[in-house]
């Protein structure tokens, strides 16, 4: 009998979140994919869960998923899991499916592995792989008792499509005995131009090397004439030099473009972790022996605030104009 | 509360609120880690150890919302015993107390039996406002705050890179992808700061001084009613089977500026058909 698999799905918008079609591929590997949904648009993006795999949608609309963070959707949650005891409930990791999968695990006993890059079956099971140490180990984690759940990666999968039919939609209720918890009084947006950091297919990234915050207008400038995107590293987001929605790496954003142009970043670990699956990566760096260059393709051991300006005049020389 | 009048329970609050903050000691961040070849646990009493980065502005918030309100500190960690060693260094930044929960049957734990023994080392302080870090930097799971909240019935509010507390009120901003929420819970309340919400202080040489002498209280898992078959390496309902080393990236070809390494780049962006 195929194996039961639950994925937790979110929205932006009224379309699935990215990491809900990651998932999605991913489960439907692994065997019989229902997803909840617990989103006033949830019943509306039954036809794009359909074709990334999920044969049952289960859709609970109440408003209060929305206004108050992770305890009614864990309450929603917990209920549907032990209705149908699945076999593996798989999220992506976002910020709302972190805390969401907290509490279900604490609420039910079920275990949890987060940070994992790719679930495989094992035996009746299943078990997660999960990189350590920056990445230079991969750990393989075997899941037992009711239900364990894992935390997918935001990209460690490549979403696929497969074309499958638009799933039966089961009404999902909010449970009565729900607690609200926090409540979301305001959301704000951040102000950006450009291509989407992790959407670009060139990053730009800066890191303390650069010496002072105005120098992130060299990156802005080089990003432009690339049509990409400007990341950070941690050092110099916990710093206040550049918003948090700029930050690259495990506590950040995972990107995979074509071109990382890393400058002024020694490459800790917490860094390359949201990098390294970069096609290509250039990295300008005045210390010879910083991890970054152990991973470019082409380095340049030099002072970044004269190698960008010139890049970007050498550019311009060739015509460059973004 | 006899005094129960106008606004006078809000001011009350605040004057007495107890702020519990939970610290990790985790191996040195910038050596290499290392596990067990056996159980594949990471060695954690080996070798130097420090307070987990991320738990200075845990530490840090916890100082400056009790000295808003003239509460106090109460530090949390469960750990070896020479986790007694941070404990100290978050009383030397200002904290007034600590619980240790350090007992060998707790080795192995996964992140689930690390919330019940927290959430329970909780109860026993009772806090209004129980602050940790968003995820610790040798392990990064990032459940256990939310999990803590389940356990103990709270609201959790995560991710917050600003933080306030108001009467009986805690407001955050908390991150998102592309910007911040702004949410809000009565107390009491979890909250997980992310680094840079605060310039974390240095311990004083008085405060270090001081903090040998702070309340260390050390419960057992007896004392916590924690059934011991339900934690460390057995308790666990996963198992790690195998540790392998990933794949790495080949370092391509590095070059030294002397002038002509922006034509080598704009070369090399060429040849990827970037420009």
């Amino acid at each position: 009998m195929a194996q039961k698999i639950l994925v937790y799905g979110e929205l932006v918008g009224s379309e699935p979140a990215p990491e809900t079609l990651e998932v999605l591929t991913k489960a439907r590997q692994l065997g019989e994919v229902g997803v909840v949904v617990l989103d006033p648009e949830a019943a509306t993006a039954a036809a794009p869960l359909g074709a990334y795999g999920a044969t049952m949608l289960y859709a609970g609309t109440d408003q209060a998923y929305r206004e108050f963070v992770a305890q009614p959707a864990a309450a929603a949650l917990a209920a549907l899991v032990e209705e149908h005891h699945p076999d593996l409930i798989l999220f992506g990791a976002t910020y709302d499916a972190r805390d969401i999968c907290a509490r279900l695990s604490a609420r039910l006993g079920l275990t949890v592995v987060a940070n994992a890059t790719d679930v495989v079956s094992r035996g009746e099971g299943f078990a997660a792989v999960s990189s350590i140490f920056g990445a230079t180990q991969n750990v393989l984690t075997e899941l037992g008792g009711p239900s364990p759940c894992v935390l997918l990666r935001p990209k460690a999968v490549t979403a696929e499509s497969a074309t499958g039919p638009s799933p039966p939609v089961v009404e999902v209720s909010l449970p009565q005995d729900a607690p609200r918890g926090a409540r979301r009084l305001e959301s704000v947006v951040a102000p950006s131009s450009g291509p989407k950091l992790e959407e670009a297919k060139v990053v730009v990234s800066g890191g303390r090397g650069l010496q002072d915050p105005s120098n992130f207008e060299l990156l802005e400038q080089l990003a432009e004439l690339l049509h990409g995107a400007v990341g950070a590293s941690r050092a110099v987001v916990d710093a206040g030099w550049v918003p948090y929605a700029r930050q690259v790496g495990q506590t950040g954003k995972t990107v995979k473009p074509d071109l990382y142009v890393a400058c002024g970043i020694s490459g800790a670990m917490q860094h390359t972790v949201g990098m390294k699956g970069a096609k290509h990566i250039v990295a300008i760096n005045k210390d010879r022996d910083a991890p970054i260059f152990k991973l470019c393709d082409l380095g340049v051991v030099g002072d970044v605030l004269k190698v960008v300006p010139a890049l970007i005049s050498e550019l311009e020389s060739r015509g460059v104009n973004g | 509360m006899a005094w129960r009048f106008g606004t006078g329970l809000a001011e009350w609050r605040i004057a007495w609120l107890k702020i519990a903050v939970l610290v990790k000691q985790i191996p040195d961040p910038s050596g290499v880690g290392k596990l067990d070849p056996q159980s594949h646990l990471l060695i954690r009493d080996q070798g130097e150890v420090v307070l987990d980065p991320g738990d200075t502005y845990g530490v840090e918030a916890a100082l400056q919302v009790a000295a808003a309100s003239e509460g106090e500190v109460v530090v949390i960690s469960m750990g070896p015993e020479k986790t007694v060693e941070v404990i100290r260094k978050a009383m030397a930044m200002g904290a007034s107390a600590g619980v240790l929960v350090s007992d060998e049957r707790l080795r192995g734990s996964d992140a689930l039996a690390t919330a019940q023994v927290l959430a329970a080392a909780a109860k026993r302080v009772q806090p209004d406002l129980l602050i940790a870090c968003t995820e610790s930097t040798d392990g990064y799971t990032g459940t256990v705050p939310a999990a803590i909240a389940e356990l103990l019935g709270w609201p959790s509010l995560t991710f917050a890179k600003e933080l306030e507390v108001t009467g009986s009120k805690v407001r955050i901003h908390r991150q998102t992808p592309n910007g911040h929420d702004v949410v809000e819970a009565e107390l009491p309340a979890v909250v997980t700061v992310t680094g840079g919400i605060n310039e974390p202080r240095y311990p004083t040489l008085k405060g270090i001084v001081a903090s040998r002498s702070k309340p260390l209280e050390q419960p057992t898992l007896e004392d916590l009613g924690i059934d011991p078959s339900t934690v460390g390496a057995s308790g666990a309902s996963q198992k790690i089977v195998s540790v392998e080393p990933a794949p790495q990236r080949q370092g391509g070809e590095v070059i030294e500026d002397q002038g002509g390494a922006a034509q080598r780049i704009a070369d090399y962006l060429a040849e990827l058909k970037v420009i």
